[in-house]
């Protein structure tokens, strides 16, 4: 069965390629159906080939589909590996792809046939790209799914391409990522340079041989992962293209820009965990990176409006989590944070996608309020998602979350790297953040389903049970531009209604899933020292915790998780004293008046946006204005000249050839013509002439050889 | 024995003959029958070496002449039935088309 390894990610293309070829003729049905069963059949296999890999304790099993390139010393095979790391990637990539899969049937049936198969073909497209990511068992191959992630991305984000705000949002994901990317690249290269190889397995056998000979090379190559990490995971300075990232559809916002390719730069530092495991310096800047991200993101959270926007301000805060928890060199517990994150944040993801479904293509949490009735399940689902991101005991963020901020306190404690007190106040960015990200989530809980409707109510031209009007004209989309008036005329208040069961089945799911895959991996301090974290041990062969000094005492860590847990519960009531109840909204419309620098500050994002556009954007133009201006007076110049001098030089040499040449071939053919003419009279048609002519000549040729003959 | 030379003489006297004919005569007719005399007169000198030497060489080549002459005179007698045909003339002073 394992040998099936290569169906896996070749499933979902074949799926992308037969919808991108058939998308003219492809029914709705017949575009679920093959966008569905390639999607479905991957899931299968992968979920074979895992319980052949749990089963056989096969530790790491590589396959070779065929030496890609071999170029002197250059030589990479494109090859496929499992482990403990990639199957744990493998599960939930699969599992949470398919059920979103399941999901975009209901939530973009309103789109054309065209589109609607166009959307199946990336989301296969990005299936693939995922997996080959996922499973390359070198840089390189891993490298061709990042980009090809990328390129999914930034297709679906730009999906309503029409509309210039979506495209340019596209664009935006594409060109910050290029620059991660670019790091990604350099670290590429180097890590060729050094190891003479790209290979996983043989760069972690180069290092374990011989640590000290690779320490002062693990550095550079680390920090550029990481710099590729930054750009595809959304992480200071990088972060700016996820937010935007959320005009494309909801469900590839939960898909892509939630559950599993922002997620990828945390698997690949993870991947990569002997590199950074001999550089203290490479992990305190990626734990510093995703610590101060996690709060920055968080305080950005508070104050969005646009439901996607808190969770998509959300995700960037739990990415910094999460690499907070590898810099500290807990890279199982990462892995842990991105597993249950999956979970619960596509599930946070899907919700919003039914409540925007539910509201006609409404984003804006101010025009919602009082949906819990309509929307039980999406409700309900919603509820049990964001206690797990809470980070809520029993729910699965929690403990992922508690594992991550326990381990940072013990890198802190064992002053890992000699950074110990850096650590420290990490952790208490940490517990910052969990404050934080207990707070706005419980806002957006509240303001979208709890209290009065505040949505338009009578509106003319409503029809009863239309979708947006006719021709499925059903957007869903956001962005600013559309906070005054609600995107489709419509009766909002009487068009609600619960989403249908190809929407609501996959919420339920995951919802399960937020609450119990959390128990894969349980700290042992919350089980009082007895060893139950079956995850930390299944990923141990290959992505083994730095070692520490010495570990906290059972007391501090319960000390730990009750102070987390306290900080998550003060945040919830605190959201529900500013934005549940009778005077829900006042106290923090009060806050925001006494407050206006720091409320427009958080509410702008920091301005950071218009940073980038006053430095970098505006930087670029300028410099595309210069390097225009440059090639038109100079590149254009030289070629105008040249054209010039061209001209000018063909002229005189069409006047040598003209007189010169064809006056000697003139002159030849002259000289020619006026010796025919002189000896063509001999031709004078008397034949007895010519007979006489031979005669003499031949009586004068035979005097000559009698006469001359003898003389000679 | 009638010496070698006056064969030969006989000869040049019959070829100088049969070449007026050749260059002179304007019937077409008679410039073929000049080149049957130059050809009899080419014969008899080969015939009179064959004689002197005791060598039958000579006679042959004269058996073949006369073969060859036959096929010649019946080439040229069709060539110039053809320019009758075409002239309604074997003058051969009229024969002078073919010039530049």
């Amino acid at each position: 069965m394992l040998s099936l390894l290569w169906l896996v990610p070749v499933l979902p293309l074949a799926g992308a390629a037969v919808l991108l070829a058939g998308a003219r003729h492809f029914s709705h049905r017949a575009t679920s159906a093959v966008g569905l069963a390639s999607v479905g059949a991957s899931l299968l296999v992968s979920l074979a080939i895992l319980a052949e890999f749990g089963t056989a304790h096969a530790g790491i099993f590589t396959q070779t589909l065929f030496r890609w390139l071999a170029a002197g010393d250059v030589v990479v095979d494109f090859a496929l590996r499992v482990d403990a790391l990639s199957a744990v990637m493998l599960f939930f990539v699969t599992f949470v792809g398919f059920l979103i899969h399941v999901y975009s049937v209901g939530y973009m049936h309103g789109e054309t046939r065209r589109s609607y198969a166009r959307y199946f073909a990336y989301l296969n497209l990005f299936m693939f790209a995922m997996l080959t990511l996922v499973l390359g068992a070198n840089l390189l191959v891993l490298f061709v799914g990042w980009e090809g992630v990328g390129l999914c991305s930034y297709l679906l984000i730009g999906f309503y391409f029409e509309k210039e705000w979506c495209a340019s949002a596209g664009k935006k994901a594409f060109i910050v990522n290029r620059i991660g990317d670019f790091g990604f690249l350099l670290a590429i290269f180097l890590a060729f340079k050094v190891f003479g190889t790209v290979d996983f397995a043989a760069m972690e056998a180069a290092v374990a041989a011989d640590p000290g000979r690779y320490a002062s090379w693990a550095t550079p190559i680390a920090l550029l992962l990481f710099v590729g990490a930054i750009g595809k995971s959304a992480q200071l300075p990088l972060y700016v293209w996820l937010p935007d990232a959320m005009a494309g559809p909801t469900p590839v916002s939960a898909l892509i820009h939630a559950a599993t390719m922002v997620t990828a730069g945390v698997y690949m530092v993870a991947r990569a965990n002997f590199l950074f495991a001999l550089s203290p310096t490479a992990l305190l800047v990626v734990a510093v990176v995703g610590g101060v991200t996690a709060v920055f993101a968080a305080t950005i959270g508070l104050a969005q409006n646009d439901i996607k926007k808190v969770l998509a301000y959300s995700t960037v805060s739990q990415l910094g989590y999460m690499f907070l928890a590898a810099g500290a060199g807990a890279f199982a517990a990462a892995i842990f944070h991105v597993f249950t994150h999956a979970f619960f944040k596509a599930c946070l993801f899907l919700g919003s996608g039914s409540v925007i479904h539910a509201m006609g293509g409404e984003q804006d949490m101010r025009r919602m309020g009082g949906l819990k009735k309509q929307l039980p399940t999406t409700y309900w689902t919603f509820v049990v998602a964001t206690l797990a991101l809470a980070g809520i005991p029993i729910f699965a963020g929690f403990f992922s979350k508690d594992e991550i901020l326990g381990k940072v306190f013990a890198a802190g404690a064992a002053d890992l790297g000699g950074f110990g007190r850096v650590y420290l106040g990490l952790w208490a960015l940490g517990v910052a953040g969990a404050f934080l990200t207990a707070f706005y989530m419980f806002r957006a809980v509240y303001m979208t389903f709890h209290g009065t409707f505040r949505g338009a109510q009578g509106a003319p031209g409503f029809t009863s049970g239309a979708h947006g009007g006719p021709g499925g004209a059903f957007v869903p989309g956001g962005g600013e531009e559309r906070h005054d008036a609600p995107p489709n005329q419509i009766d909002q208040a009487h068009h609600l209604h619960e989403s249908p069961g190809s929407m609501t089945w996959p919420l339920r799911i995951l919802a399960v899933g937020s609450i119990v895959v959390g128990f894969v991996g349980v700290g042992k301090a919350v089980t009082l020292n007895v060893d139950l974290n079956w995850f930390e041990h299944f990923l141990e062969p290959v992505a083994p915790a730095v070692e520490l000094a010495h570990h906290a005492s059972l007391g501090i860590e319960w000390t730990l998780i009750a102070l987390s847990v306290a900080v998550a519960l003060a945040g919830i009531l605190l959201a529900r004293r500013f934005y549940f109840g009778e005077q829900a909204f006042t106290r923090p419309d009060r806050f925001a008046a006494a407050n206006p620098t720091l409320y427009n500050l958080v509410a702008n994002k920091y301005y950071v946006d218009e940073l980038y556009d006053a430095t970098a954007v505006a930087g670029t133009m300028k410099l595309a204005q210069a390097s225009w201006e440059f090639d038109a007076l100079v590149v254009d110049g030289a070629v105008n000249g040249t054209r010039h001098v061209t001209v000018g030089t063909s002229f005189l040499s069409g006047l040598f050839d003209l007189n010169v040449v064809d006056g000697a071939v003139n002159l030849l053919a002259r000289i020619y013509g006026a010796w025919s003419r002189a000896l063509r009279r001999v031709q004078w048609g008397v034949v007895q002439g010519y007979a006489l002519v031979m005669a003499v000549g031949f009586v004068l040729m035979v005097a000559a050889a009698l006469f001359l003959g003898r003389a000679l | 024995m009638i010496p070698t030379g006056h064969f030969l003489a006989l000869s040049s006297v019959l070829f100088a003959i049969g070449a007026a004919g050749v260059l002179l005569r304007r019937n077409g007719v008679s410039v073929l029958l000049g080149i049957e005399v130059m050809l009899n007169a080419a014969n008899i000198a080969l015939v009179a070496f064959s004689r002197q030497h005791g060598q039958l060489d000579g006679q042959v080549v004269v058996f073949f002449v006369m073969a060859v002459a036959a096929a010649e005179v019946a080439v040229g007698l069709a060539l110039l039935v053809a320019i009758y045909r075409r002239s309604q003339s074997i003058d051969v002073d009229r024969l002078n088309v073919l010039r530049w």
